[in-house]
């Protein structure tokens, strides 16, 4: 069954066509990957999904729902939580804050409850907390909880983008360029990390990603743009192997 | 260095978070609340200020701190608390409910002037709630009728339930309650969604949206909440002053109540009260300085804006964390005597922005 | 006539508003940084002009290099001292310190010359140019001349010189500039220079129209509204803004109540930033992630 579908997407920005027509479906509980080289439009790709860009053309339906059109905050309630590929973390709060804004759809809580800090919103805070040292336990993020993201290495920050991602209790996973800026240790634990994400927890991920090892190691299915077109969509050996793909890598 | 053990979630959650904190701020507690004893008159009226000042900066620090959103108009809203609160109980309205009207009026206007800002950030956002304040500015000495112009408008003393509050020591309480009680209040929202959610929508408004948090409502809403406080605060000041002209609401004041939170410490609620203690008693420390200084310096005019000015270029050079981030580097000394380093403070610069096209 | 009369008011005063404006734009397109003490410097240009004209009796033609030089050394000594240690603090810092800057050299002017309102002496005072029935006095005239002659001044050295183009360079992208051997900090002083310098030219101009007092700084706040009207990037749009708040200003001073013509450039401001946040000539962009 697939959960995301997108359809002649296409989005231009002036004269620049970063993405033209291109059309792929993720199935449900499937690790996909998007490669390309630099500038062929994958993290527009994700900024249309997660509907910070407006699409030009087409259409996304995600879980049987058309959300072309739907406000970006509505996003993450459906389900489609995100990383950057700079990250884009709350940097003056502690990694527990950051955490907990990802609970933030599941509050219930109205703003007379919150000024007078009631029963309810107590319980409710318990709650996130409990959801949040969940994430924290599978990441093991436990030395970093009160730290300010300010003050914390490259890689960590990119786990707890990725813990904060995954405190929405999302259906769908984006992440862009996860093994950007990690070392090869790290990268190593990440890959058994979305393998744990991915069948344990059952959540569907597409990522980004340049390093192919990685690429190879944990996606069902990868598809490779280029200048913002679909060149294939395949298991990975086959788009390694695609002419049409070592083109756009190596050039003719 | 203390070691907390934690025991329990809760431990994070509630507001006095060891017995440490139980002991220095019921200290501080017990000093306010019997401070009319050992003040003199003079001081006692002096402290009442600071608390005004101090719930206007809570509004304040909301909207600028903790939401990033930066107002060089909060005079106005000051200015509609007061007018609203004298014209009320000129109309023979009791005084609580015409404090609560006055906040109610401000925290409206103060969320309809949010819903056109929705689109603006940083300097746009701040020349527009400039713009917002001269525009009040001009209504309140042209709106004759309502606000006695530049005449101003006589404001009756506080009293309630036939109780006097007009004395120093009577008023002094009345504000310091009602800082208490909104204290309360924004600590509660701080520590409840609503507060992450300000503090992602200043850190990372695109991260904020696509972890769902709704920047058209936080940003209004923040507006409104930083309004009603402000405008509680003109109540107060309303009967500080005893007679309201448009001259005490200028953008003087407005950047008096900015440097309040700069010079305290943004993003913290001690830099409220450091800031509003501040720019509370900077005038004395001004004018006790005249005093000392050769006439010469002493007959300046202006001298009291200048060294506003002044104090402000140094805090922002030298001490961008403010008054509080000041006191957080000198207990971390002592706590941590003799490992400290400089460093931990170290601010990280961003160059190279990216929000231009050319 | 008195449509006329009333527009050549306007894009006079208006003229004043964009030469300020430009100053600020200037600054922002450099440095990203707000100088909201543009004003300020302004109100002092036109002080050190009262000081070389009326006190020390320099012949005015001399007096207006000197002040203008003067003033490009007051603005490289305010760069260096209190913005370079800015560089690269958020946005809101750097205003702050900017307004905090405004009040200190309100009461520094206030404390050398007074706070009595004083004229300063032109050779051109006093006469007017007829045109029909509309009646322009030298001074106005002097200001409109001197806009248009600075602005073509500014386009030839931003087009055609080679610290133009570099100016140019380190302002779209600092770390290319740098890289390519431009020295970008000296940069920023010399847009320091070039703002406080076109501040002392606005002075000049206006100190004979409107007396100089050590609040007319003030006047620096319409001209950041006639800034963002611009743009708040774009150097014909600071101009463009300049005249259309000062012609504004003028109308609804003769059609609308009292009152209104102090607000109408606000208001002016506030219904372009509601229709057109990004301004007449936008050059903003949303952040990338």
């Amino acid at each position: 069954m697939s959960l995301l579908a997108a359809s002649k997407l296409s989005v231009h920005f002036g004269g620049v066509k970063a993405v033209q027509e291109v059309s792929f479906t993720v199935r449900e509980g499937e690790v996909f990957s998007i490669v390309g080289p630099n500038g062929a439009g994958k993290t527009t790709i994700f900024n249309l999904v997660s509907r910070i860009y407006d699409t030009t053309h087409g259409s996304i339906v995600f879980a049987g729902q058309d959300i072309t059109q739907i406000a970006t905050h509505k996003v993450a309630e459906l389900g489609i939580a995100r990383t950057f590929q700079n990250t884009e973390l709350f940097e003056r709060e502690t990694v527990l804050n950051n955490l907990l804004i990802g609970c933030h759809i599941h509050r219930k809580t109205s703003l007379l409850e919150e000024l007078f800090f009631l029963p309810s919103v107590k319980r409710q805070e318990l709650k996130f907390r409990e959801a949040v040292e969940d994430v924290i336990d599978l990441l093991d993020l436990q030395s970093y909880r009160d730290k300010i993201i300010g003050s914390l290495p490259y890689g960590v920050r990119k786990m707890v983008e990725i813990a904060r991602a995954l405190c929405t209790r999302p259906k769908l996973l984006l992440l862009d360029e996860p093994s950007s800026g990690l070392n090869p240790e790290e990268t190593e634990d990440l890959s058994f990390w979305l393998e744990d994400i991915n069948q344990d927890l059952g959540i569907t991920i597409i990522m980004v990603e340049h390093d192919m090892n990685l690429v190879s190691q944990a996606s069902h299915r990868v598809m490779a743009l280029a200048d913002g077109q679909l060149i294939t969509i395949g298991s990975p050996q086959e788009v390694q192997s695609h002419p049409q793909v070592l083109r756009a890598y190596l050039g003719d | 260095m203390r070691y907390i053990r934690k025991t329990s979630y809760l431990q994070d959650i509630r507001l006095v978070q060891h017995r440490g904190h139980l002991l220095w701020y019921g200290l501080a507690l017990l000093v306010v609340f019997t401070g009319p004893l050992w003040l003199d008159r003079y001081l006692v009226g002096e402290f009442a200020l600071v608390f005004i000042y101090a719930i206007a900066g809570l509004g304040l620090m909301l909207l600028v701190g903790y939401t990033g959103l930066v107002s060089l108009g909060h005079a106005a809203f000051l200015a509609i608390g007061a007018y609203t609160h004298a014209y009320l109980l000129n109309l023979g309205v009791p005084l609580p409910v015409a404090m609560f009207a006055a906040s109610l009026f401000s925290a409206l206007v103060g969320g309809l002037v949010g819903i056109p800002t929705l689109r603006m950030t940083g300097i746009y956002l701040a020349v527009a709630t400039l713009a917002f304040a001269v525009i009040v500015e001009q209504v309140l000495v042209h709106w004759e009728s309502v606000t006695g112009g530049f005449r101003g408008m006589a404001v009756p003393k506080p009293e309630f339930l036939g109780l006097d509050i007009s004395s120093p020591a009577a008023f002094y309480f009345l504000c310091l309650a009602i800082l208490l009680g909104s204290m309360v209040l924004v600590m509660n929202l701080l520590r409840s969604p609503t507060g992450r959610a300000m503090t992602a929508v200043r850190d990372s408004e695109t991260s904020a949206e696509s972890m769902g948090v709704n920047l058209a409502r936080t940003k209004v809403l923040v507006f409104a909440l930083s309004a009603a406080f402000t405008g509680l605060a003109g109540a107060l000041f309303a009967h500080r002053l005893s007679y309201l002209a448009p001259d005490a609401f200028t953008l003087i004041t407005s950047i008096q109540l900015l440097l309040m939170v700069v010079v305290g410490g943004l993003g913290s609620l001690h830099g409220v009260i450091f800031g509003a203690i501040f720019i509370g008693l900077l005038p004395q420390g001004i004018a006790i300085f005249r005093d000392a200084a050769p006439t010469a310096v002493a007959q300046i005019p202006g001298l009291e804006p200048a060294i506003f000015g002044a104090m402000l270029i140094l805090v922002l050079i030298y001490e961008p964390l403010g008054i509080y981030g000041r006191w957080c580097k000198i207990r971390l000394f002592f706590e941590e005597f003799p490992l400290y380093r400089k460093s931990t403070y170290k601010r990280q610069k961003s160059f190279l922005r990216t929000e231009r096209l050319h | 006539m008195e449509v006329l009369q009333l527009f050549i008011s306007g894009i006079s005063q208006g003229c004043v508003y964009g030469l300020i404006a430009l100053g600020f734009v200037l600054i922002y397109k450099a440095t990203e940084m707000v100088n909201f003490a543009q004003g300020d410097i302004m109100m002092l240009g036109a002080y050190v002009a009262i000081t070389f004209i009326n006190i020390w009796d320099w012949p005015f033609y001399w007096a207006f290099p000197a002040t203008v030089l003067v003033m490009a050394a007051v603005g490289v000594v305010l760069e260096r001292v209190l913005l370079r240690p800015m560089i690269g603090e958020p946005h809101f810092a750097v205003l702050m310190l900017t307004i905090g800057l405004g009040f200190v050299l309100r009461a520094a002017a206030g404390a050398i010359w007074g706070n009595e309102p004083r004229a300063l002496q032109t050779p051109y005072v006093g006469e007017v140019l007829r045109l029909g029935e509309a009646v322009i006095g030298y001074e106005n005239l002097a200001i409109i001349i001197g806009t248009t002659v600075l602005c073509f001044l500014m386009w030839v050295f931003f087009r055609f010189t080679r610290v133009g183009i570099a100016m140019q360079a380190a302002s779209q992208n600092q770390l290319a500039a740098f890289y390519v051997g431009i020295p970008v900090k000296r940069m920023y002083s010399l847009v320091w220079a070039l703002s406080a310098a076109i501040a002392a030219v606005a002075g000049i101009l206006t100190a004979p129209v409107s007396l100089v007092d050590p609040l007319i700084g003030f006047v620096g706040i319409k001209a950041f509204a006639a800034a963002i009207v611009g743009g708040f990037g774009s150097m014909p749009g600071a101009i463009i803004g300049g005249l259309l708040i000062g012609v504004v200003e003028q109308f609804a001073g003769l059609y609308l109540p009292p009152g209104f013509a102090d607000m109408s450039a606000y208001v002016l401001l506030l219904v372009m930033l509601v229709i057109r946040p990004q301004g007449l000539f936008a050059t903003m962009q949303k952040k990338k992630v």
